[in-house]
C-alpha cells in the first residue's frame, strides 16, 4: 500500500498549500493542482476546471456517522462484521464500482471477490466496455496523453464532448499545448468534432460534422472503405450518414495527409446504437490509417480512476471487468456478469457497491431487485445507493482525503497527494476491514 | 533444538558456483538464508528435510520474461479467448485464483513459477511512465523475488545527451531514471527504432548505423554510450540489449555489429534466437541459421552474455517495447494489434502468434535457439529464456532442459519440423548434451552471476535460501516440472506443485550514485514536455515490497 503525502490535519488556523496535488474528478486526472488548504477546507484550487474547482472547493467533510446500519448509526466493528457475514452468506454475491477507489482498494475488493466466489464488476460496464469488448477483437493502436501534446497534428473528437466532461483535455493535452513538433501549438494541429448534435465542443473545431444520429457505424465504415481507396454510391452515403461523401473524402485526405492523427471517442459512440460494433470500427480505422501514416485511438474515461479499475481487475483475473467467480476461478462474460444485467434479471443474492450509485442510475428492474437484497454501500456522500444499503459506509474521500494511486485514461499511474484527513475511513481501510472477516469466516489462511 | 534452523539432509548437491557437481551433502538454513554447518555435532534443527537421492539447486532465476506492467496488463485484457480453454487456477485457502493462457495473471504467474522451482523473475521492459505500475502488480506476484529493468533506448534525453556530446549527462540521467523508476538494470529495446517509428508510417532503423529522426544519433552510439556509462556507475548488470532488426532475414551482421559497438564493455544481448538470421530482406527461402559465426563471436569475447529466446511451437503472445516490430507482426500474421508510443521513453507491440513446426521459419527459429545452447561453449554466458511469452511461456524450460540432456529426444523432434531445417542450420549435427551441472549454470549459477546476484543462485553460506528439491527421472521434463520441494527465503512455498505459502517475495532494485546538480537540467527538460508533474513521476519506495538495494556497500549485510 503506498502513502504517499497524507497529511495530519492542520491547527485550528493553520493554512497549507499541497503542491501538484491530483484531481480525480474526470478520467484527465490533472496532477498539476496547487490546493490552498485552512481549517480542513480547500480555498482555493489553481489550475483546475471549473469541474475540478467544484470537486475541491465544494468538499465539504459528509457530517453523518462512518457507519450505519439498517439506517442506524453503528460502529465500524459491527458494520466491518456484518458485511462480511452478509458477503458471505449469499449464493451470488456481487461487487460493483471501484471507479472513484485508489487501486489500493480495488485490490482489495478484488480479493474479497475471490474469496467469496463472487462476481466483481466495474462502471467499465455501463461506459467504454463497448470499448473494452472491441478491444479484444481488434486490438488498438494508442499512446500516452504526451504523445498527442507532443506530436498531435490532426486531432478528432468523436460522440465526445470535452468542453464539458474533460475541461482541460484542450488546453492540457489535445489541441492548445506547444509540444515538441507542433511548436506552434493549435495553429499546428487540425481539429475535427464528429457528433450527432452541436455540442459545446463544436466551436474549437476546424471542421464540425454532424452525422445522423445512430449511424456512427456506417459513417466510420464509410472512412474505412475510403482509407482502402474503395468507390462508393454517394446517394447512399449522404443518405446513411447525413453528410456528402466528398466531404468524407476531403476529411480522409486530410487524415492521411496527418503526420500524427490522435482520435478520441466518448460515450455518444460506445453507448448508442451498434456499442461494441461502432468502438471496433473506430479501433479497425485507426489500426487501417497506420498502413498511410501515424494514427492512434484513445476513450475518453469519464471516472478519475476507472482506468485503473480496469488494470487491477485485469491483472488478477486476467479480465477487465464482468468477471464471475461462482466455479473458484475467474471467468468473463460481458453481459451475464455485468452487474446491471445480473440485478435486472434478480440473479444476484447479496452485494456490496463501492463508490458508485446503481440506484440513482441503473435501469428500473435493477434498482428493484438491488433494493430487496442485503448490500453494503461504501461512499463519501450520501446517495440513493447508501440510503437503501443494509449496511452503508461514510469513507474519506480519495485524492482529497485519503491517499492512493489513481491511473489516468491513458494507463499512466499517478499518486495522490491527499489535502487533509477525514475523520471517516478511506476505502481502502473499510475494505481491508471486511476482507480479515470474510477470510476468518471462510477459513483462508492467505 | 534450534529454533527456525532447518537441515536438509543428504541431498545430491548441485552448486556450480561454489564448484559443487552432483556431492551428496547436508544444507543448513536459518533466517532466510544458507549458513555454514554448525560446528557442534550435536545441534539439531528444528526441522529436517529428508532428501536423499534428491537433487538439490538454487532456486531457478529468469532473467528475461514479460510478467508484469503495462505491456503485459494489456495483454491479458486482449486474450480472453485462450484463458476459457486453458487451465483454471482455482483459489484454495491459501492461495488467490487466476487464468493462464499465455499472459497469465499475476497470482497465477508467482505460483506457476514456484511450482515449477524457479524464485526470482525479471521483467525486461518497462517504459519508466508505467514503473508504479509494474510494482504494483509486483505486489500482487507472490513466490518470487522480482525486478525490472527500465526502457531507455528511445529515451529523448538519452538521444539528447549523445547528440550534445555531453557523456556526464547521460551517466547522470540513466542513474536518476533507475532510481525514479525503483529499476533493476538499463535496457535498450530496438535502440533508435522506436523512435523513427513515432515519425513515420512503419518507421524503423535499418542497422547500426542509420541516424535516427529529429535526433541524428545512431543506433551504434546509443549502444556503445550507454554501456559506457553503465559500466562507470558500476551496475550490477550494466546493459541488456534488444538488437535492431529483431525477425529480420539477414539480422545477424546487425547483431555482429551491435556486440562490437560493446568495444570490450560488458553488454547482455538478449532473445538472440530472434537476431540470428541470414537470407535476404524479405525473401524466406534464403532464410537461414547464423548461429555459428555468431557463437564464435560470443565464444571469443568474454565481456558478451546472452539468453537465447527459445521458440516452442503452439500459440502464445508477442509482446516487445519494439513498437514497428508489432506492426511487423500484426501485418504477417493478420490479428488483432496493440501498439502504444509512451511519450519520451518507449514504444510497445502486441499480437497473438502461432509458432508451426511445419512452418519452415517456425522451425528455423526453434532450431536456432537449441543451436545457441549447444554452441555456446562457455554455459556460464549463456542463459535460457524463452522471452516468455514471446518464443513460448516460462512453462516450457522443463521441456527445453529435456531437449538440451537428451539429443534423441531432440532429433526426433527435429525429424517432425520442416524437412529444409537440417540443411539450413546446424542442429542436426550437434551432438552435444548438457549434464545437470550444466543445466544449474544456465537456468540460476549463470544468471545470478550475470545479474550481479551474489545472494543468488548459488547454495553457500550467505545466500538466500531460495533451494529446488527435485526427483530424479530418466525424462528431464518429468524431473524438472514437479519438483520435490520448493523452498524461499527458508520457507517450503511449494510441496510437489502445492503452494504452501504463497509470500509475496522481495524487490531487487539499484540506486547508482549521481551528480543531483545534473537534476536541474533534467527537470527543465522533463517539465518541458512530460504530461505529468516532475513531483509525480518518481516511485515512492512504499510502492516496493520488501526492497532490496543490488550492488550498494550494504547489500548482503
Amino acid at each position: 500500500m503506498a502513502s504517499v503525502g497524507s497529511v495530519e490535519p492542520g491547527a485550528r488556523s493553520e493554512l497549507t498549500v499541497v503542491e501538484d496535488a491530483v484531481c480525480t474528478f474526470c478520467g484527465c486526472v490533472c496532477d498539476d493542482i496547487d490546493l490552498t488548504v485552512e481549517n480542513n477546507h480547500i480555498t482555493q484550487a489553481q489550475r483546475a476546471c471549473v469541474l475540478g474547482k467544484a470537486w475541491f472547493l465544494n468538499h465539504a467533510i459528509d457530517d453523518r456517522p462512518s457507519c450505519l446500519i439498517d439506517g442506524q448509526p453503528a460502529g465500524l466493528e459491527d458494520g466491518y462484521q456484518r458485511a462480511a457475514e452478509i458477503l458471505t452468506g449469499g449464493k451470488y454475491p456481487i461487487v460493483y464500482g471501484l471507479s472513484d477507489s485508489p487501486c489500493e482498494a480495488q485490490r482489495v475488493a478484488v480479493s474479497i471477490v475471490d474469496w467469496i466466489d463472487g462476481t466483481i464488476d466495474t462502471t467499465t460496464s455501463v461506459c467504454h466496455g463497448p470499448s473494452g469488448m472491441a478491444f479484444q477483437g481488434v486490438g488498438e493502436v494508442t499512446c500516452t496523453l504526451g504523445e498527442v501534446a507532443n506530436r498531435g497534428d490532426f486531432i478528432m473528437f468523436w460522440g465526445s464532448n470535452p468542453a464539458e466532461s474533460h475541461p482541460r483535455h484542450f488546453t492540457k493535452y489535445s489541441l492548445m499545448p506547444k509540444g515538441m513538433f507542433v511548436p506552434n501549438g493549435r495553429k499546428d494541429r487540425t481539429c475535427v468534432i464528429v457528433d450527432v448534435r452541436k455540442t459545446k465542443s463544436a466551436k474549437a473545431a476546424d471542421i464540425f460534422l454532424q452525422i445522423k444520429p445512430r449511424k456512427d457505424f456506417e459513417a466510420l465504415w464509410t472512412l474505412r472503405a475510403l482509407a482502402k481507396g474503395i468507390e462508393l454510391d454517394a446517394r447512399q452515403v449522404e443518405s446513411e450518414t447525413g453528410i456528402e461523401l466528398s466531404v468524407w473524402q476531403d476529411l480522409m485526405d486530410r487524415m492521411k495527409a496527418a503526420k500524427f492523427g490522435v482520435i478520441f471517442f466518448g460515450m455518444g459512440l460506445t453507448m448508442t446504437r451498434g456499442k461494441h460494433a461502432n468502438s471496433e470500427a473506430l479501433l479497425a480505422l485507426t489500426r487501417d490509417l497506420n498502413a498511410y501514416t501515424r494514427f492512434t485511438a484513445k476513450p475518453n474515461r469519464g471516472h478519475g480512476n476507472v482506468t485503473g479499475a480496469d488494470n487491477v481487475v485485469a491483472w488478477r483475473t486476467g479480465y477487465p471487468f464482468g468477471v464471475n467467480h461462482n466455479r473458484g476461478y475467474p471467468r468473463f462474460n460481458p453481459g451475464e456478469y455485468t452487474t446491471s444485467d445480473t440485478l435486472a434479471r434478480g440473479e444476484a443474492d447479496c452485494g456490496m457497491m463501492i463508490a458508485c450509485d446503481p440506484m440513482a442510475n441503473f435501469s428500473q428492474p435493477a434498482r428493484e431487485h438491488l433494493a430487496s437484497i442485503p448490500y453494503i454501500a461504501l461512499d463519501s456522500k450520501e446517495t440513493p445507493t447508501t440510503r437503501a444499503a443494509t449496511v452503508a459506509f461514510t469513507v474519506a474521500t480519495y485524492g482529497i482525503n485519503a491517499p492512493g494511486t489513481v491511473y489516468r485514461m491513458d494507463d499512466v499511474p499517478i499518486p495522490l497527494r491527499p489535502a487533509f484527513k477525514s475523520p471517516h475511513p478511506s476505502d481502502f481501510e473499510v475494505l481491508s476491514n471486511i476482507e480479515t472477516r470474510v477470510k476468518a469466516i471462510r477459513g483462508v489462511r492467505s | 533444538m534450534t529454533k527456525d534452523l532447518i537441515k536438509i539432509s543428504q541431498g545430491t548437491l548441485y552448486d556450480p558456483a561454489n564448484g559443487v557437481d552432483g556431492e551428496v551433502r547436508d544444507l543448513w538454513i536459518q533466517g532466510g538464508r544458507i549458513i555454514a554447518a554448525p560446528s557442534d555435532p550435536a545441534t539439531k534443527p528444528a526441522r529436517t528435510i529428508e532428501a536423499e537421492g534428491l537433487v538439490v539447486m538454487p532456486g531457478g532465476i529468469d532473467m528475461h520474461c514479460h510478467i508484469a506492467g503495462p505491456k503485459v496488463n494489456v495483454a491479458r485484457k486482449m486474450r480472453p479467448e485462450e484463458k476459457r480453454k486453458a487451465e483454471v487456477i482455482s483459489r484454495t485457502d491459501v492461495t488467490h485464483s487466476g487464468t493462464l493462457g499465455s499472459v497469465p495473471s499475476t497470482f497465477a504467474t508467482g505460483y506457476k513459477y514456484a511450482g515449477m522451482g524457479y524464485t526470482t523473475a525479471f521483467d525486461a521492459a518497462i517504459p519508466p511512465l508505467g514503473a508504479r505500475h509494474a510494482h504494483e502488480e509486483f505486489d500482487d506476484t507472490p513466490c518470487l523475488d522480482k525486478g525490472f529493468y527500465v526502457l531507455m533506448g528511445n529515451n529523448h534525453y538519452v538521444m539528447q545527451s549523445i547528440q550534445q556530446n555531453e557523456p556526464k549527462k547521460l551517466k547522470a540521467f540513466i542513474a536518476w531514471l533507475l532510481t525514479a523508476a525503483k529499476g533493476f538494470a538499463p535496457k535498450l529495446v530496438n535502440p533508435g527504432g522506436v523512435e523513427v517509428w513515432k515519425h513515420r508510417q512503419a518507421g524503423n532503423v535499418s542497422g547500426l548505423d542509420t541516424e535516427v529522426d529529429h535526433f541524428g544519433v545512431t543506433p551504434r552510439q546509443i549502444v556503445s554510450q550507454v554501456a559506457q556509462s553503465a559500466q562507470e556507475l558500476g551496475l550490477p548488470h550494466p546493459v541488456h540489449i534488444h538488437c535492431n532488426n529483431l525477425g529480420m532475414p539477414g539480422n545477424w551482421e546487425t547483431t555482429l555489429e551491435t556486440m562490437r559497438a560493446l568495444e570490450g564493455r560488458r553488454g547482455h544481448l538478449t532473445h538472440i534466437q530472434f537476431h540470428s538470421y541470414g537470407g535476404g530482406e524479405g525473401d524466406e527461402n534464403t532464410f537461414n541459421s547464423k548461429v555459428v559465426p555468431l557463437a564464435d563471436y560470443v565464444n571469443s569475447h568474454p565481456n558478451v552474455t546472452i539468453d537465447v529466446g527459445q521458440v516452442l511451437f503452439g500459440e502464445t503472445t508477442s509482446m516487445t517495447g519494439d513498437g514497428p516490430l508489432g506492426y511487423f507482426l500484426s501485418n504477417i500474421y493478420g490479428g488483432k494489434w496493440f501498439s502504444s508510443d509512451t511519450e519520451m521513453e518507449a514504444g510497445c507491440g502486441i499480437t497473438p502468434i502461432k509458432y508451426k513446426n511445419k512452418s519452415l521459419v517456425h522451425a528455423l527459429q526453434w532450431a536456432i535457439g537449441l543451436e545457441w545452447y549447444l554452441l555456446v561453449d562457455d554455459p556460464w554466458r549463456v542463459v535460457m529464456s524463452t522471452d516468455h511469452p514471446n518464443g513460448g511461456s516460462f512453462l516450457a524450460y522443463p521441456q527445453i532442459i529435456r531437449f538440451l540432456m537428451d539429443r534423441t529426444y531432440r532429433q526426433d523432434v527435429l525429424k517432425t519440423c520442416h524437412p529444409l531445417v537440417g540443411r539450413r542450420s546446424t542442429l542436426a549435427d550437434l551432438h552435444r548434451e548438457y549434464t545437470l551441472n550444466e543445466i544449474a549454470i544456465i537456468t540460476r549459477a549463470g544468471p545470478a552471476r550475470i545479474l550481479g546476484l551474489t545472494n543468488k543462485g548459488h547454495l553457500g553460506p550467505g545466500a538466500d535460501a531460495d533451494i529446488t528439491i527435485y526427483t530424479p527421472h530418466e525424462n528431464k521434463e518429468i524431473m524438472f516440472e514437479l519438483p520435490r520441494l520448493v523452498i524461499k527465503s527458508g520457507e517450503v512455498i511449494v510441496e510437489q506443485g502445492e503452494v504452501r505459502d504463497s509470500r509475496i517475495g522481495k524487490t531487487l532494485h539499484v540506486a547508482p550514485a549521481y551528480d543531483v546538480d545534473a537534476e536541474a537540467d533534467i527537470q527543465e527538460w522533463f517539465e518541458k514536455y512530460y504530461s505529468i508533474r516532475w513531483r509525480n513521476y518518481p516511485v515512492d519506495p512504499s510502492y516496493m515490497h520488501q526492497p532490496e538495494l543490488i550492488g550498494s556497500p550494504n547489500h548482503g549485510n
